[in-house]
């Protein structure tokens, strides 16, 4: 019981304690912390992933392991503490190296046919096969359901010629 | 036997002329384009004896360079970037023979900074005491005319527009480089 009681004691006492110390930070009128660490290397990776490196070949800025891409991801970084914004940054880099650094091309003019021309196809080749199987599926339709198929004449002959066939074979 | 005839003649129907037309057309029209990309993508560096493309630099300093404009003058354009360790091997024998030549007149030197970054490039700039006119080559348009398959090199353009001389890779002396200028001079 008396045990019961100074636990008790102790968990308020602590409780008060938290308390007084809660809002002695809170109520402090220049409150510091500690600086956050703005742009993570997540973010400036984010932006660094839809840029490629101009000097490499097919790198994507953000796992390029040369000084070049180094320098590059620094200005990434430079320009985000500056406030820009990531379509901004990428503007900056189109300016600067070409439009060949976007990992996505500019839907305008000879890159227009990357967006034009695979679904062009696609919708082109799948009339085609759509066509095809149409035409597949109708041909034994129309034996069937045509009376008119003169076939016998055709067989005879065929007969006639295995027979030839088969005559030669045994003679030989 | 006939009419089974016709029936199938009636399922095979032709498609309308100009649809036959167009894709051909576009079909064609699209081994042009890649045909002409491909050329595009095996031409070479611009040969000695050839007329350079007039192109203008912006330099560091915001101050606008027009070739067309240095008519009568022998051009060496030198393509570099701070992250290319080559290029700092020559960076103070270009300097050097700029020094020489500057005060004549008839030679103007043009440092066309490759896929960089300012503060690096400036950096560089200062580290190397380089004076000539240098500046950003914006959208790779300068590298582009020359295709250049990396950095450094030089082009030497003489009097008359045409090139004179190419140097891949660094210049070893500063020899290296006034021969090749007054060779330029003396055409």
């Amino acid at each position: 019981m008396i045990e019961n009681n100074t636990t008790l004691f102790q968990k308020r006492r602590l409780f008060i304690f938290f308390i007084l110390f809660s809002l002695f930070f809170l109520g402090s009128p220049n409150l510091v912390f500690a600086q956050n660490d703005f742009p993570t290397d997540d973010q400036v990776n984010a932006i660094a992933k839809e840029l490629y490196c101009p000097v490499c070949e097919n790198i994507p800025l953000d796992v390029c392991p040369t000084q070049a891409c180094a320098q590059w991801r620094a200005l990434i970084k430079e320009k985000m503490i500056a406030g820009w914004t990531k379509a901004e940054i990428k503007q900056y880099f189109v300016d600067q190296y070409g439009d060949r650094v976007l990992a996505q091309p500019p839907a305008r003019g000879l890159n227009l046919l990357v967006y034009i021309l695979p679904p062009l196809v696609f919708v082109g080749g799948m009339v085609l096969v759509y066509s095809n199987l149409k035409k597949i599926k109708k041909v034994p339709e129309k034996i069937v359901q045509n009376p008119n198929i003169d076939d016998e004449k055709y067989l005879k002959e065929m007969e006639e010629a295995l027979k030839v066939m088969n005559k030669k074979e045994d003679l030989s | 036997m006939e009419n089974s005839r016709i029936e199938e003649q009636k399922d095979h129907k032709k498609l309308p002329r100009w649809v036959i037309i167009a894709a051909f057309a576009i079909l064609l029209g699209f081994l042009a384009l890649m045909g002409w990309g491909l050329r595009n993508a095996q031409q070479g560096p611009v040969q000695v004896g050839q007329k350079v493309p007039p192109f203008q630099l912006t330099s560091f300093d915001g101050e606008t360079i027009k070739t067309e404009e240095l008519q009568g003058k022998v051009i060496v354009v030198n393509f570099w970037a701070s992250w290319c360790k080559p290029c700092e091997q020559e960076a103070a024998e270009l300097e050097e023979a700029w020094q020489f030549y500057k005060d004549s007149g008839e030679v103007v030197f043009l440092g066309v900074d490759y896929v960089d970054t300012e503060t690096e490039a400036r950096g560089y700039l200062e580290k190397f005491d380089i004076s000539y006119p240098n500046g950003p080559d914006l959208r790779t348009a300068i590298s582009q005319i020359f295709k250049i398959s990396g950095v450094p090199e030089t082009y030497i353009i003489d009097r008359n527009g045409k090139l004179a001389a190419r140097k891949i890779g660094p210049f070893i002396s500063v020899s290296e480089i006034t021969s090749m200028i007054d060779s330029a001079l003396n055409q």
